[in-house]
């Protein structure tokens, strides 16, 4: 039986690894797949927990996130295209309209 | 070392090394490959674990689906490798530190934290059970999902669509 506590060390180092591809990437397509790893990350403690303590709710709890997670490819791609075809461009310093 | 702590230690470093990857490569469709792999780890990660429905949905709507989008979208716009710019250096010197105090935090403290009660139930979480509380305990979030879902479709084609 591997220890809860590697599985919790390995999401941390996913979702670390997401917040880094977030911060350092430039490319849109890749920091919403940086937000991806993150959720997959949080994916993996839901499910480790929910063995440890012997419940299933973590599952569906995962479920769901899968679920939002599809939702928000599907707006957020959209979003992106709409970007690309306006701005010529996948920077995400190209999208300053908000900036002062 | 037990066989399962071999298979973990196996599947965890595909699924680190394929998150790395995934930061380390300039062109997005390298990274949206790498993001496969880190899902088909993940998976068998599940499969370890005993969560069988879980680890299905994961290589059926995650690495099926929502990345097959994000490749499809990749290809569309024919995105190339990102462009350097000033702030990818402020990025180096500020979020690097950063991000990776952040990731050595997070594991500290996990590793400090106690463990939770041991185990109540060591065999494989039955698939039959996740589906009782599905669609019983829990089918008002479900069916609130589907309306979810909708509205994201509806949502994607007005954005999408091409203003005449």
């Amino acid at each position: 039986m591997v220890p809860v506590s590697y599985y919790l060390v390995l999401s941390a180092i996913l979702f670390g690894l997401g917040v880094l591809g977030f911060v350092f990437k430039r490319n849109i397509i890749t920091i919403f797949m940086a937000i991806e790893l993150m959720l997959n990350g949080v994916n993996l403690a839901f499910v480790s927990f929910s063995r440890a303590l012997g419940q299933l709710q973590g599952q569906v709890f995962v479920f769901f996130v899968i679920v939002v997670a599809a939702a928000e490819a599907a707006v957020g791609l959209a979003i992106i295209i709409l970007i690309a075809r306006n701005r010529q461009s996948l920077n995400v310093e190209r999208v300053n309209l908000l900036k002062l | 070392m037990t066989v399962q702590l071999v298979i973990f230690f196996l599947l965890a470093g595909v699924a680190v090394a394929g998150a790395l990857s995934l930061i380390l490569q300039r062109h997005p469709i390298h990274s949206a490959l790498s993001l496969v792999v880190v899902m088909m780890a993940l998976a068998g990660l599940y499969l370890l674990q005993g969560a069988e429905f879980i680890a299905a949905v994961q290589i059926i709507v995650y690495a099926g689906a929502i990345m097959v989008l994000f490749v499809f979208v990749i290809m569309l716009l024919n995105a190339g490798e990102e462009e350097r710019t000033n702030l990818s250096r402020m990025a180096r010197y500020v979020g690097l530190p950063l991000g990776t105090f952040l990731l050595l935090q997070l594991v500290f403290w996990i590793r400090r934290a106690p463990a939770p009660a041991a185990a109540l139930s060591a065999g494989p979480a039955p698939t039959r059970k996740l589906a009782m509380m599905l669609f019983q305990d829990f089918v008002f979030p479900f069916e609130l999902t589907s309306i979810l879902i909708l509205i994201a479709i509806l949502g994607a084609l007005v954005l999408a669509k091409r203003e005449s």
